[in-house]
Order: C-alpha cells, then sequence, then structure tokens
C-alpha cells in the first residue's frame, strides 16, 4: 500500500465479516450458511487481518443471537481465533453478549457520549470488567463531529473522562474521529479527508496513549462499483492518515494497492481529491475514473521467481519444493554446463546446501525437506543418462552410508526419512530395504566400500537383531561407525547392549534432525576422535548410572504380586455374552468409514512435526508447514478412497474364555468343557503403594469357577493394494509421496482399529449398544473395555500374535503375516484382544524378575532363554551376566 | 498492621510460600464412602467418595491438620479446600445444596489453622488463599464435536456460580482470592467478573491471585491461548500475582514461567507438580528435585511466590521453602506507561 516504514505499523482490521459493509456476509449469515461465513472469516485473516472485525447489526437479524453463534464457531476455528476480535455494535447488549463469548482480549466498536456521560462511563467501566480495550467514536449529545474541532474536542473530553473517572488505561482508549465520504458532488464534503487526518495528528497529541482507527471504505462510498479506484482512494488515504498517526484501520486486507505502483495519473487525482487540493478535483477524478473500472488487483501467483537466473530458479525450486519447472530448469543448465556432472555439483547441490543450512536452523521442516528432495531427484533423474553416456561416475559425496531395516521388521517410513535427509546433506546412501539380515549388511557395506552403517527398526525384537549385527561387524573385523535408530531404540540400550559389542563408534540417533550432524562428525577428519570419544564416554557414563540402580531391587517375587492382584469386580458386574458367536471376516471393508476416525497427531508426528491436532495446523513455528501437509495428505486421502488405492481387511471373533491365574483359557465349547488355546499374560512386579496393585490383564477376564467370560482376538489391515502405488512413485522418485501413503495407511489401519473395537462395543460383542462418544472421546478412550495389542505395553511380547494369528487364521482371513521377528506385514496392519471388563485398563507391565520369566517360559513351554530374548526389553536383569 | 499491607510489605521483603497438594495429602488417609458422608450427608442420595471439598464439613480436623503439616513445613499463604466450590463441579455429587458450607467451611478452617501458627510466630504472618477452581465445565469448547457454536454452559450461569463461592469464602475470612488452574480463559474471565462484583456489593476487595495452566508441551491453555495471550487477557483485573500450576513438572514450565517474569506487571507466582506422572499415573519427584528445579528460578530471579500442585507433599514444601529463603524475590519490570494496546486472540498482539 504504502512504503514499507509507515505501514509496517499499521493494524489492518479485517471489514468483511460485516452484516451492514458485506451484502454477501448479510446474505450468509441470513441463511444460517455459517460453515461459509467462518471461511470468509478465515480468508480475511489468510490476506493479513490482524484483528478481524464482527457486526451483525441488520435489522431483520436477531443480532444479539448471530453474534454469540458466530463467535462461538469461531472460537472453534484456531487459524481465525488466532487473531483478537473487534466486536462492533451500536446496540450495548449485542456488545456485552459478544463479550461473553471471547477468551481472548477484544476491541468493543464501539461507545460515546451520544446518551451522555453516565452511560458512557457505565458501558466502559463494564468493558474493562470483561477485559476489553475499546472504540470511541467521535459523537456527543449533540451529534457526530464532522468537523476538525468538533473531533478534537470530543475526542479529549472522553479521553479524560476514561482517565480521571475510571483510570482507563490510555493504550486501550481506541479514538474513531469518523472517516466520511469524499467527493460526492457536495462542496461540504471536500474537507472531510483533511479534517481527519488533523485531527488524528492533533487527537495522537492532546491524548497521550490513544490509538486511532476509522473505517477506511467509507472515504471512497460515491465510486461503489469501481474497485480500482476505490483501492487507489484507501491507499492514498491510508498513506497520509498513517503519517500522521493512525493506528489501525477497518479494510479490505486483501484488496489494498500499493501507494507507489498506484498508475502515476490516478494517483494525482486522487491525492487531489484526498487533500482538497483543487477545486475541480472531484470532478477531475470522475474524468478518467471509468477508465480504471473492472482492472482491480487480482490475487495471482507469484511467478517472478522464474525471470531469475537459472541456478537461482533451481535454488529457488529446491527451497520451496516447487517439482513444475525443475526438468526444463535443469536441461537450460546442462546445457550451458561443460559436463552435466557440474550442474549436479554446482547449481543443484548449492540448492540442496542451503536447504541442508535452513533445515539444520531450524527454518525449515521435514516435509518441506522431502519435497526438496523429491525435486532434487527429479533433476538427477534428468541428468543420468547424460551423466552415464560420458561415462563419468564416483561424484564427490561426503561419505557413503549403508542403511537397512533389519531382519524380521519391516517398517521403514523413518529409516526412509533419515535417508532423505542424508541425501539432502550431500550423503550418498545406499538403502537396502527392510528385512535384511546381517550378512546381507556386511556384504554391502564391504563392497561398496561404505563410511557408515545406520540401522533401523520398530519392533522389539529388532533390538536383538542389531545387537547381532553389531557383534558380527566386531567378528568381522570391521571399524566403520554404526548408527542406530528407529520407534523403540533409545540411548540407554544403545550404551547397554549394543556399544558393548563393537570397539567402533555407536551412536543412537534420536531423529532424522540429528542424523546430519552425527553422520558428519563422524566423518570429519578433524572431529572424529574427539566425537567418537565423547559419546562412547557418555554411553560410559549412562552403563554405570544403570549398574548403580539395580531395578530388580524395586520388584517384588511374581508370588507376591499374583497375591496383590487387582480385585476386579465380578459379583457386581456379569459379562455379557457376545451377540457375534463366529469367526467374522471383512474382505473389503468401505474406506469411508475410517476416514473421519483418524487420530492426525501422531501422523504429524511421524515427519517430526510436534504438535497436538488441530492446534498444529496454527501453530507458530510449524503451523505453516503442517497445514500444507495437511492438505496433500487430505488429498491423497480423497484419492486413496475414491480410486480404492488400499483394501481394508479384517478378522475378529470371541471366544468363551476365562482366566486361570496368569493365563486366559480359550474354550472350544460354549459349555467350557474343551481348552482350544491359552493366552499368557504378564504382571507387574514393581513394589506399589497401599492401594496399588499389580496388574495383569488376566485380570479383567473371570476367574475359572466364576462366571462365563469372553475375550475377543482381531486383526485389521489397510495395506493391500498399496505396493503397486509405492512402485509408481519410486519410479517417479518422489519420497514425499512415498512417506505420506505410507504414513497415511498406518493411520487408516489405527482408525480401522478404533472404528472395529466401536462397532465390537455397540454391535458385535454389543455391551455397549449407547455409547455415544465423538472422535476426541474415542482419542481420549472414554469407552468402556480396551483393545490391547501384543507389543505394546501392557502385554509387551511379540510373539503373543503367532497365537493369535493362528486363532484368527489372519493369514487367510485378513491376508496378514508374521515376519520371524513377529512383525506383520503389510505394515499397516494392527492386531489385538478385546476386554470387555468396564474396569479394564491400559497400563505397562514395565520390568520384571527372573521368577516371573521362567514361570512364563514354563508356561509357554519355551527354554528360559527363549523367553528372555522375547522379553528382552522388559528384563529387570542381564540375562547374560546372570547366566 | 492490617493483613493486607502486611502481605504487601512481605512480598517486597523475600519469596512467599504457597502450600502443597491436598488432594495428595487426602488420599494418604485411605478414606471411604462413608467417611466423606460423614454423620451430616450419610443418607444422602449419591456416592460422595472423591468429593474432597465436602471433607470441610464432614471431617474438619483431617483438613485442618493437612493445613497444619503444611504451615508446619513453612507456607505462608494455605489455600482453602475449595477447589470445587461451586455448584457447577458440585453437581456431579448433586450436592449443589452444600456449596456455601463448603466454602464457608472451608474458609474457616484455613482461617483458624493460619491464626494458630501466626500466633506462634508473630514474625511470621500467615495467610489465607479462597481457591477457585476451573469448574469442570468449559466456556470456550463445545462439548459435541458436532455442533462448535454449542456450549453446555452460558457466561452469566458461570459467574453466577463463582460469584456465590466467592461471598462465602470472603465471609469465611480469606486474605486473597486464587483463580487456578486455568485451563480455559473464558471461564477464568467469568472468575474475575464475580469476584469484582461481589467486591461491589460487599464492599469487601480482596487481592487476586490468578494461576492459568498449559495444557500440551506447545504451551497454550485448553482454550488454545499461549500464555503472553492469556496475560493480555486477564491483566484488566490488575491482579496481585500472576502464574501457573499443576501442567507439568518444573522443568517443562520454566519457559513460561520466564516469559510471565519479563512481562507481568504484578507478582509471579508458581506452583509446579512434582514432575510428570510416571507410568503408574503417580507423581514420583522427590522433594530434593522439584526443589533443585525451582532453585534456577530463585536464582535467576523469576519468581515472588512458590508452591507446589499435584504430588506435592509437606516435605516438597519444605524444600522449596529452603530454597526460597535462600533468594530473593523477582524485581518487578517497569512497564511504565508504556500505553501499548496489548490484544489476544489465541496469540498475543501488542499494538
Amino acid at each position: 500500500m504504502t512504503d514499507q516504514q509507515s505501514t509496517a505499523q499499521f493494524v489492518n482490521i479485517g471489514e468483511r465479516t460485516n452484516v451492514t459493509g458485506s451484502a454477501k456476509f448479510l446474505r450468509l449469515i441470513k441463511e444460517g450458511d455459517f460453515d461459509e461465513a467462518l471461511s470468509v472469516a478465515r480468508q480475511q485473516v489468510e490476506n493479513g487481518a490482524q484483528i478481524i472485525d464482527v457486526n451483525m447489526d441488520e435489522g431483520m437479524l436477531d443480532s444479539k443471537e448471530a453474534m454469540v453463534t458466530f463467535l462461538n464457531l469461531i472460537a472453534a476455528e484456531p487459524d481465525i481465533a488466532r487473531v483478537p476480535i473487534m466486536i462492533d455494535s451500536s446496540k450495548w447488549e449485542v456488545i456485552e453478549a459478544g463479550l461473553k463469548c471471547v477468551a481472548g482480549k477484544a476491541i468493543v466498536n464501539s461507545i460515546s457520549l451520544k446518551e451522555g456521560e453516565e452511560r458512557f462511563l457505565h458501558q466502559a467501566r463494564l468493558i474493562r470488567r470483561y477485559g476489553a480495550a475499546t472504540v470511541v467514536m467521535a459523537f456527543d449529545e449533540d451529534g457526530q463531529a464532522d468537523n476538525k474541532e468538533r473531533r478534537i474536542e470530543i475526542c479529549a473530553r472522553a479521553y479524560d473522562l476514561l482517565r480521571e473517572k475510571l483510570d482507563f488505561p490510555a493504550g486501550d482508549i481506541i479514538f474513531d474521529p469518523n472517516i466520511f465520504a469524499v467527493a460526492t458532488g457536495i462542496d461540504e464534503h471536500n474537507n472531510y479527508g483533511v479534517d481527519f487526518i488533523e485531527a488524528t495528528a492533533e487527537i495522537k497529541k492532546r491524548c497521550p496513549g490513544a490509538k486511532i482507527s476509522g473505517g477506511v471504505s467509507n472515504i471512497s462510498f460515491s465510486f461503489r462499483g469501481n474497485n480500482p479506484v476505490r483501492e487507489a482512494m484507501h491507499s492514498v488515504f491510508l498513506y497520509h492518515a498513517i503519517k500522521a498517526g493512525m493506528d489501525m484501520g477497518i479494510v479490505n486486507a486483501g484488496q489494498l494497492e500499493v501507494y507507489d505502483q498506484i498508475d502515476p495519473e490516478l494517483r494525482e487525482r486522487v491525492e487531489d481529491v484526498i487533500l482538497n487540493r483543487r477545486d475541480d478535483a472531484t470532478d477531475r477524478l470522475l474524468e478518467i475514473a471509468d477508465r480504471y473500472k473492472g482492472k482491480g488487483k487480482k490475487q495471482e501467483e507469484d511467478t517472478a521467481w522464474r525471470e531469475q537466473p537459472v541456478e537461482k530458479r533451481l535454488e529457488h525450486a529446491l527451497v520451496k519444493g516447487i517439482a513444475t519447472y525443475v526438468v526444463e530448469d535443469t536441461e537450460e543448465a546442462r546445457q550451458r554446463a561443460e559436463k552435466p556432472l557440474d550442474v549436479i555439483e554446482g547449481p543443484l547441490m548449492d540448492g540442496m546446501n542451503v536447504v541442508g543450512d535452513l533445515f539444520g536452523e531450524g527454518k525449515m521442516f521435514l516435509p518441506q525437506v522431502v519435497k526438496s528432495a523429491r525435486v532434487m531427484k527429479q533433476a538427477v533423474a534428468h541428468l543420468m543418462p547424460y551423466i552415464e553416456a560420458e561415462k563419468q561416475g564416483g561424484k564427490e559425496s561426503k561419505g557413503r552410508i549403508i542403511m537397512a531395516t533389519v531382519k524380521g521388521d519391516v517398517h521403514d517410513i523413518g529409516k526412509n526419512i533419515v535417508g532423505v535427509v542424508l541425501q539432502c546433506n550431500n550423503f550418498d546412501v545406499i538403502d537396502l530395504g527392510v528385512m535384511v539380515p546381517w550378512q546381507d549388511i556386511l556384504k554391502a557395506a564391504n563392497e561398496n566400500k561404505a563410511d557408515m552403517i545406520g540401522l533401523s527398526g520398530l519392533i522389539t525384537p529388532s533390538l536383538d537383531e542389531m545387537v547381532t549385527v553389531a557383534t558380527e561387524m566386531q567378528r568381522a573385523g570391521m571399524d566403520m561407525p554404526l548408527l542406530i535408530g528407529g520407534a523403540t531404540t533409545s540411548r540407554v540400550h544403545t550404551a547397554v547392549k549394543i556399544d558393548t559389542k563393537y570397539d567402533a563408534p555407536v551412536v543412537h540417533v534420536l531423529d532424522a534432525s540429528r542424523a546430519v550432524g552425527v553422520a558428519g562428525k563422524l566423518l570429519s577428519q578433524t572431529a572424529r576422535a574427539d566425537y567418537a570419544k565423547s559419546i562412547a564416554d557418555e554411553y560410559e557414563k549412562t552403563r554405570k548410572k544403570r549398574e548403580g540402580k539395580s531395578k530388580a531391587d524395586r520388584l517384588i517375587p511374581i508370588a507376591k504380586a499374583r497375591a496383590n492382584a487387582q480385585p476386579v469386580d465380578f459379583d457386581g458386574y456379569t459379562p455379557m455374552k457376545p451377540k457375534v458367536d463366529e469367526l467374522t471376516v471383512f474382505e473389503d471393508y468401505p474406506l469411508d468409514d475410517l476416514v473421519a476416525r483418524i487420530d492426525w497427531t501422531p501422523f504429524f508426528r511421524t515427519w517430526e512435526l510436534a504438535g497436538r491436532f488441530p492446534d498444529i495446523l496454527d501453530d507458530e513455528v510449524v503451523g505453516e508447514t503442517a497445514t500444507s501437509l495437511y492438505k496433500d495428505a487430505r488429498a491423497m486421502l480423497d484419492q486413496i478412497v475414491a480410486e480404492k488405492w488400499l483394501t481394508a481387511k479384517a478378522a475378529f471373533t470371541f471366544w468363551p474364555a476365562n482366566a486361570d491365574g496368569d493365563d486366559i483359557i480359550i474354550y472350544e465349547d460354549a459349555e467350557r468343557t474343551r481348552e482350544a488355546s491359552r493366552i499368557h499374560c504378564l504382571r507387574q512386579q514393581v513394589q506399589k503403594r497401599e492401594g496399588r496393585y499389580n496388574q495383569s490383564l488376566a485380570d479383567y477376564v473371570a476367574p475359572v469357577g466364576s462366571k462365563p467370560d469372553w475375550l475377543g482376538g482381531f486383526v485389521v489391515t489397510t495395506g493391500h493394494g498399496i505396493d503397486a502405488k509405492l512402485a509408481e512413485y519410486k519410479a517417479a522418485h518422489d519420497d514425499y509421496n512415498d512417506i505420506l501413503l505410507k504414513a497415511l495407511a498406518d493411520r487408516l489401519a489405527e482408525a480401522f482399529a478404533e472404528r472395529l473395537h466401536e462397532r465390537v462395543r455397540k454391535e458385535f460383542w454389543g455391551y455397549a449398544p449407547d455409547e455415544d462418544l465423538d472422535n476426541s472421546g474415542l482419542i481420549k478412550e472414554q469407552y468402556a473395555g480396551i483393545r490391547p495389542a501384543p507389543g505394546y505395553p501392557a502385554c509387551p511380547d511379540h510373539s503373543a500374535k503367532s497365537e493369535l494369528f493362528r486363532l484368527l487364521s489372519a493369514r487367510q482371513t485378513a491376508g496378514v503375516h508374521l515376519t520371524d521377528s513377529f512383525a506383520m506385514t503389510p505394515t499397516a496392519a494392527v492386531s489385538g484382544f478385546y476386554f470387555g471388563h468396564p474396569d479394564a485398563r491400559y497400563f505397562g507391565v514395565g520390568d520384571i524378575r527372573r521368577d516371573q520369566v521362567e514361570d512364563y517360559a514354563k508356561r509357554r513351554g519355551v527354554s528360559v532363554a527363549q523367553a528372555e530374548t522375547w522379553l528382552s526389553p522388559n528384563l529387570a536383569y542381564d540375562p547374560d551376566a546372570d547366566a | 498492621m492490617p493483613r493486607r499491607d502486611q502481605l504487601q510489605a512481605l512480598c517486597a521483603e523475600r519469596i512467599l510460600i504457597l502450600d502443597g497438594a491436598m488432594g495428595t495429602m487426602i488420599q494418604q488417609y485411605g478414606l471411604g464412602e462413608a467417611d466423606y458422608r460423614g454423620q451430616q450427608f450419610k443418607d444422602h442420595s449419591d456416592d460422595v467418595k472423591g468429593n474432597n471439598d465436602l471433607l470441610n464439613v464432614t471431617q474438619p480436623k483431617i483438613i485442618r491438620e493437612i493445613h497444619e503439616a503444611f504451615l508446619d513445613a513453612g507456607s505462608d499463604i494455605i489455600e482453602t479446600n475449595t477447589f470445587s466450590g461451586t455448584t457447577i463441579a458440585q453437581a456431579d455429587y448433586a450436592l449443589e445444596d452444600a456449596v456455601d458450607a463448603i466454602n464457608l467451611d472451608g474458609a474457616r478452617l484455613a482461617r483458624q489453622a493460619a491464626d494458630a501458627y501466626t500466633e506462634k510466630t508473630p514474625d511470621k504472618p500467615r495467610f489465607v488463599a479462597g481457591a477457585i477452581g476451573p469448574t469442570n465445565r468449559t466456556l470456550s469448547v463445545s462439548p459435541d464435536v458436532n455442533r462448535p457454536g454449542y456450549r453446555e454452559v452460558t457466561f452469566d450461569e458461570v459467574r453466577d456460580a463463582y460469584k456465590q463461592q466467592v461471598r462465602k469464602l470472603v465471609e469465611g475470612g480469606v486474605d486473597l482470592l486464587l483463580v487456578e488452574t486455568i485451563f480455559d480463559t473464558l471461564n477464568a474471565k467469568a472468575a474475575l467478573v464475580a469476584i469484582a462484583e461481589v467486591a461491589e456489593e460487599t464492599g469487601e476487595d480482596r487481592p487476586v491471585m490468578i494461576s492459568g495452566t498449559v495444557t500440551d508441551l506447545s504451551g497454550r491453555n485448553l482454550s488454545g491461548q499461549t500464555m503472553e495471550a492469556f496475560l493480555h487477557s486477564v491483566e484488566h483485573s490488575q491482579p496481585f500475582s500472576i502464574g501457573l500450576n499443576c501442567s507439568f513438572g518444573a522443568e517443562e514450565l520454566r519457559p513460561h514461567i520466564a516469559m510471565l517474569a519479563e512481562r507481568a506487571p504484578c507478582l509471579v507466582s508458581a506452583y509446579p507438580n512434582a514432575g510428570l506422572p510416571n507410568e503408574m499415573g503417580e507423581y514420583d519427584e522427590t522433594p530434593e528435585k522439584t526443589a533443585g528445579f525451582l532453585k534456577e528460578w530463585v536464582d535467576q530471579g523469576l519468581v515472588n511466590i512458590l508452591g507446589g500442585c499435584c504430588g506435592t507433599t509437606p516435605d516438597h514444601i519444605r524444600a522449596i521453602a529452603e530454597v526460597a529463603a535462600k533468594g530473593s524475590p523477582r524485581a518487578r519490570p517497569d512497564r511504565g506507561d508504556d500505553h501499548k494496546l496489548r490484544l489476544s486472540g489465541l496469540e498475543a498482539v501488542t499494538i
């Protein structure tokens, strides 16, 4: 609008949510289309409104009700509610009702001396009590101020009253000295603009601390229908009013012409009108006004960057993740370069270095970086045929890293993210994929002369597999650093179990953002020794600390733990016989029934964006990135559903069951005469305070000989069909969509588990037919019954899945397999048990003692060593040391 | 010197100490349904176990004992056991009719305990803050996801419920009013209006302490506000102090306390939990550890009033008092007449 300095301070107040100023908004409110009305508000904020003015004063409306409804709705929209509200009404009861709806500190628009001092002070006192600032109109008992002197006089009187009688803070007083239309053809109106501007300067002097505001569009009222001229008038008016001290104004934030960019002829004639510089100013503006009609400022995509040199264009495309022009730009750069390789090592690498730096400084976030990598990969793919034709090779990279998800594990989202980030930072990454046995890892490392190995895993058995890899690397006499990452890995486990097996540096990498720093230091000639030593010292300390506090001390014998089992009530509660009593299979469950059940918060966590959904979309730091990621995710989700990319399958059943100690017996028959199987549960052994129990899942099932009870089992997957799409992305070098699709499939599987559990409670088992919870209630688990999954804290042994899968014929019914380490494929799958008792809660088994492990091994019919392998994350002792 | 002036004088000299967790202490008595009912409510229609505020009426000895344990540990200000003392919160137990007694008895119990200690150690006068909880209804959020504009309670209903509580707390002799554990700023604003209206009606005004709570690690409360936006929303009430309680342990609260220390025009208070709950939902941070975190704040001059929330025992308070005694109170920033217009939505805006 005007030059930057003066506008930087000026506050735009969005004007479109005003029924008196916007016919569209009035229609929406009248028709009760509040969704669309909210999007008007949202647009205002997106276009830069720092405050939004809400006005519902219309004769045909119940203004008070409309104000309350709209403000309550805004409170539920973080992207709107982020900014303060200006409650705009000429009726006090509407203002007061509005003040009772806003949590933030709002502005009242407006009060005045129109009805005398008493009423004015009464309203101001209440505004203060509700915690708002207020606009004071230049209006008194004699009417609205229409010249400079009256404006100053009324404002000064109001200011003195507020300060002296109420100690109203000066900064919370905002004067509106009335902006009226100019160029109306009536001579008396010609000086209205000048009067406002001069009064503004005077009031600011006379009333220290007070602010000045006004409804800007009034000034151009006589040019209705000619937006270009109106916008020019607003810009010129503000240019001068802001200089005089105007602090804020009600404007259409998206539609302000830049003062310097107004056509000079138009600007001059507008300026004559606003500043009342000539008697014929109005006529002269009218003369040319029609020429500008229908032009107006439109919001266009910013394409200025396309004008820059090709290097800058590539950098821009990489930083912004724009793939649209990357092939043509890369080609242009190639034709100019001596060798195609120079394009990679020159502009592309320079661009990626910028990306790497911004990411390192926390100015870019993971989803953006992955988009950048997609652009990079497409550029490189375009160059590869030329490079190969010239038979060049071996570009200079910072180092070569072998990455793999270890044997028995199929989860690779995290590993892929780390791979992308490393590639962005000029590391050469060789990705061996998932389920990679140690032999292949060592072989690939040696053959490729790798500088380092990175291992990843999600499920607990992978921890042991990583120990195996380290042990074998030691045996093979290798000395390259080993990086450990993945959801179940930890610094403690790395220090205690892995680092001790391998002499060369072993480093636990917490997340993708750390990977570059760690890899860089380990490959630096100068930094490596110091860094390796500091890590080794740190791990040594971790080990010492752990030795110091023997976990076993806090644990009680299993017999004592069993004696302190939770006395779950089966006297007052009789388990219900499930409505469905045979194995039920969904071959192709409708995906659109799952979308609403998605819990988005973990989705953002996958992308290393911290925060709760939907607040995260509005987060100061990551909000923009999260919003863009969310948009992409919703678009892909729509396609997944509409084009049926994925097939959702499930199987579940309920078995007659009773608890026998820590086992749950599953019967073949309703009479409970023949045992079909046993589910072996674990029990907490930590010393409990008085009144707390040593819990086990078995406690939630009625004991043998008491009452008939049932246990449910289920498996769901939304992973069928995903491979075809992933192959397409791989071919297109599109890591971003690859990771996005996998992350969405995981979310859908969780949503399916949630939805099926809901239907189990309401229909299939049917013990809670009247349950009525919304999605957030579901996420908060406000229902009766639980669905613990093997491998999670309440039943930490992943191997329990094998019996569950056998009972469900999971392979045939849902098409889900188990790997050697009991990971499920497809990976977007959830399995577990249903417990119906209303007291059932999730808990963590935590650390257990050898006595329980021995007992568990006996119950399962396996060796103690086997049980120790399965339960290794929960062992309170070191099985190797004690053996 | 009137107590109010004593209080003002004291906080210029040193960091004042609040008490710890009433709920944690009550739990240790292992009370059953019959204990909660006492004689007075033995025939009440609904179960009342867990209604800690009712114990002011039915088990006054226990509440007095807990107050004394904290006074013994060095608390300058004890909080009345009236966190849920509104008709809105008591509706869960069908005990709306008991609200007057809960607040009046609660205020008197704390008053008597504080006065007894003031008499014992006249150089260390003790004060009573009337605790005003957030209620269990929220004015900013709809309970029904399909009707985001719906509210289960109105501003006027919440304000009226608070007015009833405030009247009885003042009648029972509290020195201060503490609007605490604020997860919804609009509820707090209703409480502040209630306090102002009662003061106007009765001519008895009390300094107000405001204590918000952060509901997630991104540093916002349930209504979605940042702590700076929250400060802008409530500072018009010219509080005696503003601060944070509950939320997380001291470690996680630090950045928000530091922000308030820099910006708040009044005293700054903090009474965090004893760390984060462990996997069993218990608070197991030791007194030394909690006090260790708070020591940093004391050393950096961030606070004027310290205490403890969930999981903090008299031992925690004793450890905190020791730490506080060695430091000096935060100096109030001189914001002077900067004439800034401080607004907020979910985020703060300063013009």
